[in-house]
Order: C-alpha cells, then sequence, then structure tokens
C-alpha cells in the first residue's frame, strides 16, 4: 500500500502549497476588504471606442 | 496617478467559444451513440472504431476534456483580463494554448477509436498525448501567472483563486496518475499495479471531477453570474471560506469510489469522512450562488441567461448532495456498478457545466460582437428542451439503476438468487431508450444554441482588441523596519509556490515511484502468478476493447455477490495487473472469476455473436478479433516492460516468451478443435479466451487444493 505514502504526499503538498496562498493573501491583505471586490467586478470600463472598424482616436465617454 | 491605456484581447475567447460549441455538439453525439448502443446493440456497426468500448472513453474524454475544457479557457481567458484589467501575459502564448489543445483533442479522437488506450478511465490516452498534455497545461499556467503578475488590481478575486487550484491540482494529478513505462509509441503499462493503480487512478478520477469541473467552472460562476444579473455576489466573505475550505477538502475524498473492494478499510473511512465533510464548501458555493439572486428573481423570469445559470447552480447543489451520500458505504453498497452512477454524473455534467457553459455562451457573444442575441425565444427554447432532456435522463438512470442493484441482490425464500443476470439487463432496456430521448433533447437543444449563436455572429461585428484602462499598480512596500529574510519570496509568491511544487513534485516522484512501487508489488498470495505471454496478449486486447466500460473485476464480499461471482475479490491477486481493469460498472456481469466457468467454445461463440450463447445479451460482436492477428512483435518489449515493472518472469523470458505462447495457443486451438470449431492458434481470440479462462483462477485452484484436508 505504499503508493497511499506518494498520494498523501502529494496532496499534502498542494495542502501545503495552498497554506502558503492562503497565509500569503492574508498577510498581504487581500481579504482587508471582503464587500468592495464584489462590486468592483460589476464596473466595465465604459471607453467606447472602435478601434478596430472605425477611427482610433474618438472621445472617451 | 497615471491612467493606463489597454487592450483585452477578445479573439482567444472566440476561438475558445467556437471550441466550446463543436466539440460539445461532437461529444454529446458520440453519447447518444453510446446510449443508443445499449439500446440497439446492432449501432455498434460490427466495427471496432464505432464499438461501444470505444465510443464510451471518446463521449467522456470530448465532453471533459474537449467540451468543458474549452468551456473554461473561453471563461478564464475572458474573466482573467478583465478582473485584473491586464491583456493576457503573451498572445503566442494563448494561440500556443489553443492551437495545442485542439491538437490534443483530435489526437484522442483518433487514438481512442483506433483503441490505443491505457484503461484507466478518464485517463485513456495513451503517454505521448499525456506528455503534450503535460505541455499545454504548463503553456497555460504561465500565460495565467504571467497576467496575475502583470495585474493593475492588486486584489485578487475569488474567481482567480479557483483558476489558480485548477492548474496546480491538475497538474499533479495528470503527472502522478499518468506514470506508465512505454512499451511502444502507442502503448504502456500502468506503473502502479492492482490495488495501488486503482487507488492512484480513483484518487485522479475524483479530482478531476473536482479540479477540472467543478472549481474552474464555480470560478466561472462567481465571475459570470454576477455580471449577469448586475448584482454583486450575495457575501464575498463566504466566497472566500467557501474556497479554502473546498480547496482543503476535495482531495482526499477519492477512495470512495472504490468502497468494499479490495483497497485496505482505513482507506475507504477516510475517503468516507471528507466526502461528507465536502457538503459544507459545496453547499456554500451553491447558496452564495442562488442568494446572489435575492430580490431579483423577477430577471430570473426575464433574462435567459439567468435561467441557465440557475438550473446549473441547482443541479450542482443537487450532485453535491448526491455525492456524500453515495460515499455511504451503505448507499454505494446498492448505488456501486449502477445506473444511478451514471444518473449522478450527468446531473453534473449536463446541469452544472452544461447549462454554465450555455449561460455563458449566450451572454458572452452578444458582447463580443456587439449586438444583441439573434433569438431570445430559441435561446427560452433551447433552456426548456435541455431542462426537460436532464430530467428524461436522469429519472429513469435513478429508476433502473436502484431497480437492478435491487434485483442483483434479491434472493428467493430457498436461498437461491432470484435473477439471472440477464433478466436484469433485459428489464434496462426501456429505461435506456428513455434515457437517450432525454440525450437527444439535450443535444437538439444544443444544436438550436449554435444556430442562434450564428445568427447572432452574422449580425453583430466582432471587436477583436477591446480598449480599456486602469491606473498602474503602485508598488506597496510596506516595510516594518528591518526587513525579514523570505520577503523576497513574498514578493513573488505565486511564482515561488508554482516553482516549488513542480520541483518538489518531479523529485518526489523520481524518487520514490521505482523503489516504492516495485518493491511492495512482491505476491502476498502465494498461488498469484504472472500472465503467460498469451494471456499478456489477451488482456491488452481486454484493454483495447474497453470492455472495463462495462464489465467490472471485483467482487464485493456480500453474499448477493459471492453467490453470483463465486469468492469476493482479494487485495493479493492483482498485484500483476498493470493496469488494474476493475471497472466501475456492470452494464454486463462481473468477470474477476470468469475464468474455468465456461468452455473454450463457449467465449469463441460469444466473441462471434454474445446473443447465441445468452439471449437476449445487449454485448456486440467483436468479429475483427477473428481475422486479426496477435501482434507478436511487441510480445519481447511487452515482458521487459513488465519485468522492470517488478513482475517476476524467469531471468532472460522475453526470448523464450514466444515458443511458450505458441504452445498455449495451439492448445486452445485444439481445444476449440475439439467442439468443432478451426481457428488458426495466431488470431487474437485466441489470446482474449486464454486471457478470459485465466481471470481470478489463481486463488480457486489454491481453495480446491484445500478443501480437502480433514
Amino acid at each position: 500500500m505504499s503508493v497511499i505514502i506518494i498520494l498523501i504526499s502529494a496532496s499534502l503538498l498542494i495542502a501545503l502549497g495552498f497554506l502558503i496562498a492562503f497565509i500569503w493573501s492574508v498577510k498581504t491583505n487581500q481579504y482587508e476588504d471582503d464587500y468592495t471586490p464584489s462590486v468592483r467586478i460589476l464596473f466595465e470600463n465604459d471607453t467606447k471606442q472602435l478601434p478596430d472598424e472605425e477611427e482610433q482616436q474618438q472621445p472617451n465617454t | 496617478m497615471e491612467l493606463q491605456k489597454f487592450q483585452y484581447d477578445n479573439k482567444i475567447v472566440k476561438w475558445f467559444a467556437y471550441a466550446t460549441m463543436f466539440w460539445g455538439v461532437v461529444g454529446m453525439l458520440a453519447g447518444l451513440l453510446a446510449a443508443l448502443q445499449l439500446a440497439i446493440p446492432a449501432l455498434n456497426m460490427e466495427l471496432p472504431y464505432t464499438t461501444f468500448g470505444r465510443v464510451r472513453p471518446i463521449h467522456t474524454n470530448a465532453v471533459i476534456f474537449a467540451f468543458v475544457g474549452n468551456g473554461i479557457f473561453m471563461g478564464v481567458y475572458y474573466s482573467l483580463q478583465r478582473l485584473l484589467k491586464t491583456r493576457m501575459f503573451s498572445d503566442l502564448l494563448s494561440k500556443v494554448h489553443f492551437f495545442g489543445w485542439q491538437l490534443i483533442i483530435v489526437l484522442a479522437a483518433i487514438s481512442l477509436a483506433l483503441g490505443k488506450t491505457t484503461g484507466k478511465e478518464y485517463a485513456e490516452l495513451e503517454w505521448p498525448i499525456d506528455i503534450l498534455i503535460t505541455i499545454v497545461w504548463v503553456v497555460f499556467g504561465w500565460n495565467m501567472f504571467g497576467t496575475i503578475i502583470r495585474r493593475r488590481e492588486r486584489h485578487l478575486y475569488v474567481a482567480i483563486w479557483f483558476y489558480i487550484a485548477t492548474f496546480v491540482t491538475v497538474a499533479m494529478l495528470h503527472i502522478v496518475n499518468s506514470i506508465e513505462i512505454p512499451v511502444s509509441f502507442w502503448k504502456s503499462y500502468s506503473w502502479y499495479a492492482g490495488v495501488q493503480d486503482a487507488l492512484v487512478q480513483w484518487w485522479y478520477g475524483h479530482n478531476a471531477v473536482a479540479f477540472f469541473l467543478t472549481t474552474p467552472y464555480l470560478g466561472l460562476m462567481y465571475y459570470f453570474l454576477p455580471k449577469a444579473a448586475n448584482r454583486p455576489v450575495y457575501s464575498y466573505r463566504l466566497s472566500i471560506i467557501h474556497f479554502w475550505s473546498l480547496i482543503f477538502i476535495y482531495i482526499w475524498a477519492g477512495p470512495h469510489h472504490l468502497l468494499y473492494t479490495a483497497v485496505p478499510d482505513w482507506a475507504q473511512s477516510l475517503g468516507v469522512v471528507f466526502s461528507l465533510m465536502l457538503i459544507a464548501p459545496s453547499w456554500g458555493g451553491m447558496i452564495n450562488g442562488l442568494l446572489t439572486l435575492r430580490g431579483a428573481w423577477d430577471k430570473v423570469r426575464e433574462d435567459v441567461v439567468l435561467k441557465f445559470l440557475v438550473v446549473a447552480v441547482t443541479a450542482y447543489g443537487m450532485a453535491t448532495f448526491e455525492g456524500p451520500m453515495l460515499s455511504l458505504k451503505n448507499v454505494s453498497a446498492i448505488a456501486h456498478y449502477t445506473d444511478w452512477i451514471v444518473a449522478h454524473v450527468h446531473v453534473g455534467a449536463l446541469g452544472w457545466n452544461g447549462f454554465m457553459t450555455f449561460g455563458i455562451l449566450y451572454w458572452l457573444i452578444p458582447k463580443l460582437f456587439r449586438t444583441e442575441l439573434y433569438s431570445k425565444k430559441l435561446a427560452n427554447m433551447h433552456f426548456w428542451i435541455g431542462t426537460l432532456g436532464i430530467v428524461l435522463y436522469a429519472v429513469p438512470m435513478y429508476w433502473s439503476g436502484i431497480m437492478q442493484s435491487l434485483m442483483w441482490k434479491e434472493f428467493t425464500p430457498e436461498g437461491q438468487l432470484k435473477w439471472q443476470f440477464m433478466d436484469t439487463v433485459t428489464k434496462m432496456i426501456p429505461f435506456y431508450v428513455t434515457r437517450a430521448i432525454g440525450g437527444t433533447l439535450y443535444l437538439a437543444g444544443a444544436v438550436l444554441m449554435v444556430y442562434n449563436i450564428f445568427k447572432t455572429i452574422r449580425a453583430g461585428s466582432f471587436l477583436a482588441n477591446e480598449n480599456a484602462e486602469a491606473p498602474a499598480l503602485e508598488k506597496v512596500y510596506n516595510t516594518h523596519g528591518k526587513e525579514h529574510w523570505h520577503r523576497w519570496i513574498e514578493r513573488k509568491p505565486v511564482q515561488m509556490m508554482i516553482v516549488s511544487l513542480v520541483v518538489v513534485a518531479i523529485g518526489g516522484i523520481i524518487e520514490f515511484v521505482p523503489t516504492f512501487l516495485v518493491k511492495s508489488n512482491i505476491p502476498t498470495i502465494a498461488s498469484v502468478k504472472p500472465y503467460t505471454p498469451l494471456e499478456l496478449h489477451g488482456r491488452d486486447i481486454y484493454v483495447r476493447e474497453g470492455c472495463y466500460t462495462c464489465h467490472s473485476q471485483m467482487i464485493r464480499p456480500f453474499r448477493s455477490e459471492t453467490a453470483r461471482y463465486g469468492e469476493y475479490s482479494k487485495a493479493g491477486e492483482f498485484v500483476y495487473d498493470h493496469p488494474f481493469q476493475w471497472g466501475s460498472k456492470r452494464t454486463g456481469p462481473d468477470l474477476a472469476r470468469l475464468g474455468g466457468k465456461y468452455p473454450d467454445s463457449w467465449h469463441y461463440n460469444h466473441m462471434l455473436d454474445p446473443t447465441s450463447m445468452s439471449p437476449g445479451s445487449i454485448m456486440p460482436p467483436y468479429p475483427w478479433l477473428f481475422d486479426d492477428q496477435i501482434d507478436v512483435s511487441s510480445t519481447v518489449s511487452k515482458i521487459k516492460a513488465m519485468k522492470r515493472l517488478g513482475v517476476p518472469y524467469p531471468e532472460n523470458y522475453e526470448h523464450a516468451a514466444a515458443a511458450d505462447m505458441e504452445k498455449q495457443a495451439k492448445q486452445i486451438a485444439e481445444s476449440l478443435g475439439k467442439d468443432g470449431i478451426s481457428v488458426l492458434p495466431d488470431r487474437e481470440v485466441v489470446a482474449l479466451i486464454a486471457y478470459l479462462q485465466r481471470l481470478g483462477t489463481d486463488i480457486k485452484h489454491e481453495a480446491k487444493k484445500e478443501t480437502p484436508k480433514p
């Protein structure tokens, strides 16, 4: 059943990786604000330019 | 702060969207064919390429890796750029990723049709394609992490965490499960054997569901559902908690696919416990998705995109409730090997993945083409016939699965099994037909969508590079006095995480796998012997034809199973099985103790025409096995590969193998001759008979020897 050692170490390795990522995300204040990000994604840049067909330089709205 | 101008790459999103739709229809067609073949065996067409055992892996690979895979990339490439306020890291990498993935899909379809398979479910692709997958996956990761590093938005939105989890974990699973020793360019043996192979396979199989079908789609849900509803997600805090708990629990649940098998009990219990715990984070996601629409249900009535997304999230909730329930040992005892599991995965695949993909496509395509959807009415129609299709698919399969399982377990008052296996097969046919109707409806809906989107595209004008602007990300170094030594790691955490994972994983694999596994494959049952060369060839034919898609080789320790099939399976019996062939579905009976049950001639006639030996059988005939010759040129390399994996053939046996093989083949041909069948001993059917007659006999003989003792 030694393969379990590999599976457990691989799983733990992943878990460890995510643990580091989690600690990093907390330490870098990723979760300081747990509301604004959810609203922020709803806003698009409304730079209504049509760069492909029309002229590049249209005023930004 | 300086406002930077840049452009989003919409072209790559468009390509992946087209690929999603194309492969979706192809994969569903393959699924429909497979479904119909179970009801109408003539549809196997007596061709190797179109027989169920090869069509089924084509279907599963196409819908998972081609349809859902492209759907993931479509959604990731669209949302990642906007969430991070930057273009994808490299257009070239995007292109390499796109074309590389499509190449993999084409190679997969061709090689599976040709019977080039490793015989491990959802990981059937042979080793050259496995390597290609690894390369393309790394390109995807490189592109994604490059984009993350170049971001103009400091906060990583929760969806991105889901994408990262997907990338990292799938990479690990794919590599560990695909370790195999090549025999030739299109043939390899799994490095692991028997119980070990089963554990690795279902560790992979379960987590492929977790990290290919679930986490990326949760990420997409967290982006596209709020966008489509134009409301923020119900609780961003819940999304963060749900992400981290899901990630830490999911990977331990794999053994629930192996309950009551020869896997050690403690490993089974571990799987059960973690599977039960999974319900909390899974439902966290579902509840968060549904509650996002609180107070906006009127929108759902109007907006077809939201309709698709709501059904998708609901299906996710149902599947993730059912999953933990199926992981209970007493429920698994009934559900395992039956259509119930097929229903369960299709609620996930058709409902969660399919409907989420359709919803995203209906939302995305008009945006990319700066127009309105061609027909809301058609999209609504798609929604309803798709939903009806799911119901017509799932309900009959639940019903038939439970019914068949109960029939398998039913005893007469005299203590005999009440039903022949064939009785339970013929009872399935009406359910298979209804399921195929459900599948047809679902496919018809998808075709409607393709038409609707085609018309939308024709009416719109595509915006390949979308202008955007955002302030540059300021560098923040909040130094608290003296810098700690690992500050340099923290500045580049993502790259460090990836690099270290890859390095450690490779190191670990190289170090552990060969030494450990080969040693532990030493047999624990003395009577279990390696396969003879002829049996080995027969086994490879068994794998090639995908027999495992319908037949299990694992008798669970239940009275109903030992009465029907014989002594329950022991871990020590499978030590030379590279790969294991336990299977997961009993469309036909278990074969673990098939050896010696019928004469050779029975198998000969049965492979030629199954209904001649078992009337009512839905198994397809295999006429090509009677024409094709055994590939003797590969014998030497096969024996050599097996020896490298620790199978104890005598020294230099690879050179004696051909003679042994001829001898055994002649014996079988003679035994067939006695029953009036003349067959050349070099035909594939002879090798297959040799293998089938060997199955489970190692310890059968042992038992016979022991019984006369007083």
